[in-house]
């Protein structure tokens, strides 16, 4: 049957400030409770909100990374609800007049590219923690009240849930190019609530929206977003209906598998009774603002794609790949500066450099290897003074220790070894010591003579260049 | 005359000249307080020690040779909405029965560094909502002119303070009429500033977009001293500008010959107590008399004030009131609560009385999802309607005069239906739903001996031309310098000095 997945999402992303959105407090993650905290966000009586500059800039950001509408004015509003994370019982955020709107983001998937339009990005404070700490008590924690929070709302404009997640990366990834967000899911620092429902083409009908909380990784958001539309693919072909709702996300466990179930359904739904922050005036963004905003702008991760395409020739796989952050594909770049040939650096970090890092753990802030210092390497390499293997086995000391190759080299004594008549007494000796294998492959076994390279590698310690060895054992054989 | 019967400007006189110390002028004060606030009940809280060792350290500036600001040495009380470091701050209600404020308004820090000496914090309404204070969850401060009647409201106590001498100022927060309507009612001087020119930080927020601070003094020259003081830019208030007119004093005792004076045409007649009609006509003729153009003016929607502002206020106050919860300070209910919403709903339920609460409901059915257009939207619509009544009487007139409150003082109790205390503030409302400053200041007497307030107000940040008319209208005339009985009804006439 016909079916369409309708989905679109609402992420928050806390942003990259060093003080609150309407206080001086810091931002600063994972402090002791309540460290963190002052009249204004602990809502005492009397105070007043004051609006972070740094954090519309950031807001002003995203939209002109996501090609969105700049409004010269914005307006603040209460939302209102009821809940003791929430120490004034509403919330400052953006309603009818957000700061950014119509936008959109591309994303590729399955070799194709897609456009999701951005409904809105807007401004608004985040709450405190409860702390249930089990029995009848439960404890608030206000160090996170107060933080900068944007809303980014995209339209329904996925249609699975590949779709959904690649829209999380990119967008994750423009936010962390931009530097307005860390994106760490696991902190919190970047939610996402999918909306979801299922369309019958057929004949004209649609499920009711759910709206899916509790969402803490990709994996939960992918995993999430499916059961929810098998579920209304489900109902869709039971002929029943659902309604509008919001659902919570449970995570699989030992016991069973991830399910969503019901929060509150649209007879529940909350009326938040917003209006207009009288505390705070119209936001004015003039052009001159908006100008230096947009002056300050880094190359966005499509844009630097198709530049490296352009300039060093890469497939477009090689550059996706060096491109998934900036600080990525700032460090090849400076590479390839220093080395110059584009394919053999690319190479090399998507090998080697990419496996160490997965490895280790490590952010490309905390290699100790430099661009200039694996250039050196490769050099080495290209000039035939160290092996392929014994490259290898260098730039994991270099990794692990940030020394240059050639301190590396001279201390374990590495060298290349080049002297033929060398080599053919090393290769005498293993040939004499396997005469088996010799047998085997004077009667055509091909694959046998690995094991002799093999042998001659080992004898050198690798720094016999496995190309000559071969020439030589194929000329001793025949 | 007894020192706490002089205005601030004759006492920096003579604490500049050592005539006094700010020691015994500040003792002086106290003795009254203890004298007379058992009759008048002013203050929620009196602050002897603060106020003599505030004094003390003027005293000890003065003879080191500092050179100190003009109202060093000063007694002022602090209406108890106005929060403060080391003194309770209640807002007249028992949900913050208690209350220690961790920091200081901003008005308050202004006041200490002009050298002010704080005597205390007055009553109120709860929460700034009333016209009376009878609203106080604790007690109703009563009127020195006649102690069975109301001084008006909400700021009440700051009023009844000034009046019965048991302070020199006193600050005040007007949001529909809370400073002019108790200072028309208790005799005396006070002002509603322009939206913007005080800072509200650590102001307990009713409205917020009504809300100012402003002065109640005994004449013109204490208003616009102590406005001069606390005005000026606050970074810690987005609403507050950034640069408001400062050096008030400076048009003070300027001519007023041809100053365009209009009388807004619906402030008087039907409504008006006749007495109020007669006495502020007098007063504009008296302007007239002064040199001043009179005319009379429309201002065709103030008759939507009142139903405007019981539709904005409420709806402002019912989200700055949630904060309130019983979580983090404040009453929290004694009985044992199921769950968290009723937690909420027994705390604020004990906490906060029943005119508190009716507006609370007001406010959150009015923001209700179906219900904001109708109400909220549609306010804030009337709200400009009535902004340009008054932009388009500016472009005509100076200055705008009329009667700050329509009915003479009332007794406790008589008002007892929330409507007709409501209509109490008729005169006031539009000026705070305009943003505009207008000034009560004393016009005469009723023939009980009652005061009566002129209202005076100007055009936005225009304080200079306000102070200007209100100072030439007031040296004119000798009801500012009557001093109230703190008697029976009747012995008003014996006590002007």
């Amino acid at each position: 049957m016909a079916y369409e997945a309708i989905i679109g999402l609402e992420v928050h992303a806390q942003l990259l400030t060093e003080s609150k959105m309407f206080c001086r407090c810091t931002t600063a993650f994972g402090s002791e409770p309540n460290t963190n905290v002052c009249p204004i966000c602990t809502s005492m009586p009397g105070v007043l909100p004051v609006i972070n500059r740094r954090a519309v800039e950031l807001v002003i950001r995203t939209g002109l990374a996501l090609g969105c509408e700049i409004a010269p004015h914005s307006v603040f509003a209460r939302k209102q609800y009821w809940y003791p994370d929430l120490p004034k019982n509403y919330q400052i955020s953006q309603y009818e007049l957000p700061l950014c709107t119509d936008g959109a983001l591309e994303i590729d998937v399955n070799g194709e590219t897609k456009r999701i339009r951005i409904r809105r990005v807007h401004l608004e404070e985040d709450t405190g923690k409860l702390l249930h700490t089990g029995g009848n008590e439960s404890r608030v924690d206000f160090n996170r009240c107060g933080v900068p929070l944007m809303e980014i709302v995209s339209e329904p404009d996925m249609h699975s849930a590949e779709e959904a997640r690649e829209y999380l990366v990119a967008l994750r990834r423009i936010l962390r190019y931009i530097g307005v967000s860390t994106g760490n899911m696991e902190e919190g620092s970047f939610r996402c609530e999918p909306n979801v429902n299922v369309g019958d083409e057929e004949h004209g009908t649609r499920t009711g929206i759910s709206e899916i909380k509790n969402l803490n990784s990709f994996r939960a958001v992918f995993q999430s977003v499916e059961y929810e539309l098998d579920r209304h693919r489900r109902v869709l072909d039971e002929g029943s209906e659902i309604g509008r709702e919001t659902r919570r996300w449970y995570p699989s466990d030992d016991t069973r598998s991830g399910y969503t179930d019901t929060m509150r359904s649209k007879e529940e739904a909350m009326d938040y009774r917003y209006f207009p922050e009288p505390d705070l005036v119209p936001l004015r963004v003039d052009d001159v603002w908006l100008h230096e905003i947009r002056a300050d702008m880094p190359e966005l991760p499509r844009q630097k794609r198709e530049r490296l395409i352009a300039e060093h020739g890469l497939s477009p796989y090689d550059v996706r790949v060096l491109t998934q952050s900036m600080e990525l594909a700032d460090y090849f770049e400076a590479c390839v500066k220093a080395h110059g040939d584009a394919k053999k650096v690319s190479n090399w970090i998507q090998g080697e450099f990419l496996r160490l890092m997965r490895e280790s753990g490590k952010e490309i802030a905390d290699v100790l290897v430099r661009p200039e210092q694996m250039a050196e390497l490769l050099k080495l390499a290209d000039e035939g003074k160290i092996t392929g293997p014994l490259a290898k086995e260098v730039f994991e000391a270099m990794f692990a220790t940030g020394k240059a190759a050639s301190t590396i080299i001279a201390e374990r004594g590495i060298e290349v070894v080049s002297d033929e008549g060398e080599l053919e007494t090393i290769v005498d000796k293993v040939l004499a010591a396997n005469p088996d294998v010799v047998g085997k492959v004077k009667a055509g076994k091909a694959q046998s003579k690995g094991f002799l390279v093999g042998q001659v590698m080992k004898a050198t310690r690798g720094q016999a260049v496995p190309q000559k060895v071969n020439e030589i054992i194929d000329r001793k054989l025949q | 005359m007894d020192l706490c019967h002089r205005t601030a400007h004759e006492l920096a006189e003579m604490l500049q000249s050592r005539e006094i110390s700010a020691l015994g002028l500040c003792e002086a004060v106290l003795a009254r307080v203890e004298q007379v606030d058992p009759k008048v009940r002013a203050y929620m809280t009196t602050t002897p020690d603060l106020a003599r060792a505030q004094a003390k350290a003027v005293d000890e500036k003065r003879a080191a040779g500092e050179d100190l600001p003009t109202l060093a040495g000063i007694p002022l009380a602090i209406k108890d909405n106005m929060v403060t470091v080391g003194i309770p701050t209640t807002c007249s209600s028992k949900i913050l029965e208690g209350f220690m404020s961790p920091y200081d308004a901003t008005v308050v820090q202004r006041v200490r560094d002009a050298g002010c000496v704080t005597v205390g914090k007055t009553n109120l309404d709860e929460f700034a909502m009333g016209s009376s204070t009878e609203n106080s969850a604790f007690f109703a401060s009563r009127n020195p002119w006649d102690l069975e009647r109301a001084p008006g409201g909400s700021s009440g106590g700051s009023a009844a303070a000034v009046a019965a001498g048991e302070t020199i100022l006193a600050l005040g927060s007007d949001t529909g009429g809370s400073i002019r309507q108790p200072a028309s009612f208790c005799g005396i001087v006070g002002i509603k500033p322009t939206y913007g020119m005080v800072s509200r930080y650590g102001l307990v927020a009713f409205a917020s977009s009504l809300d100012q601070i402003g002065p109640l003094t005994k004449d013109v020259r204490d208003a616009a001293l102590l406005l001069d003081t606390i005005s000026g830019h606050d970074p810690m208030d987005s609403t507050s500008v950034p640069e408001p007119p400062s050096n008030l004093t400076a048009t003070l005792g300027q001519d007023i010959r041809g100053l365009r004076v209009g009388v807004p045409k619906e402030f008087l007649g039907e409504g008006t107590d006749p007495e109020v009609e007669t006495a502020v006509k007098a007063a504009i003729s008296q302007l007239e008399g002064l040199g001043a153009v009179i005319g009379e003016v429309s201002t065709p929607h103030v008759g939507y004030g009142l139903p405007t502002y019981y539709i904005i206020a409420p709806c402002e106050a019912s989200a700055n009131l949630a904060r309130y919860d019983g979580i983090r300070y404040g009453h929290r209910t004694a009985e044992r609560a199921g769950d968290i919403i009723e937690l909420y709903e027994r705390s604020r339920g004990e906490g906060f009385g029943p005119e508190v609460q009716r507006r609370i409901m007001i406010g959150t059915y009015a923001l209700s999802a179906g219900y904001y257009d109708a109400y909220y939207l549609k306010a804030q619509r009337v709200r400009t309607l009535l902004k340009r009544d008054f932009e388009r009487a500016f472009e005509q007139y100076d200055v705008l005069a009329w009667p700050t409150s329509p009915c003479l003082p009332f007794r406790f109790g008589e008002k007892a239906d929330p409507l007709s205390m409501y209509l109490a503030d008729v005169c006031t409302i539009p000026v705070n739903l305009v943003g505009i400053p207008a000034i009560s200041l004393p016009c005469g007497f009723s023939k009980a001996g009652l005061p009566i307030g002129l209202q005076i107000g100007a055009s936005y940040f225009d304080e200079a031309t306000m102070l200007r008319v209100a100072y030439a209208y007031e040296q004119s005339t000798d009801f500012h310098r009557a001093r109230a009985p703190l008697g029976a009804p009747g012995d008003a006439k014996g006590a002007a000095a």
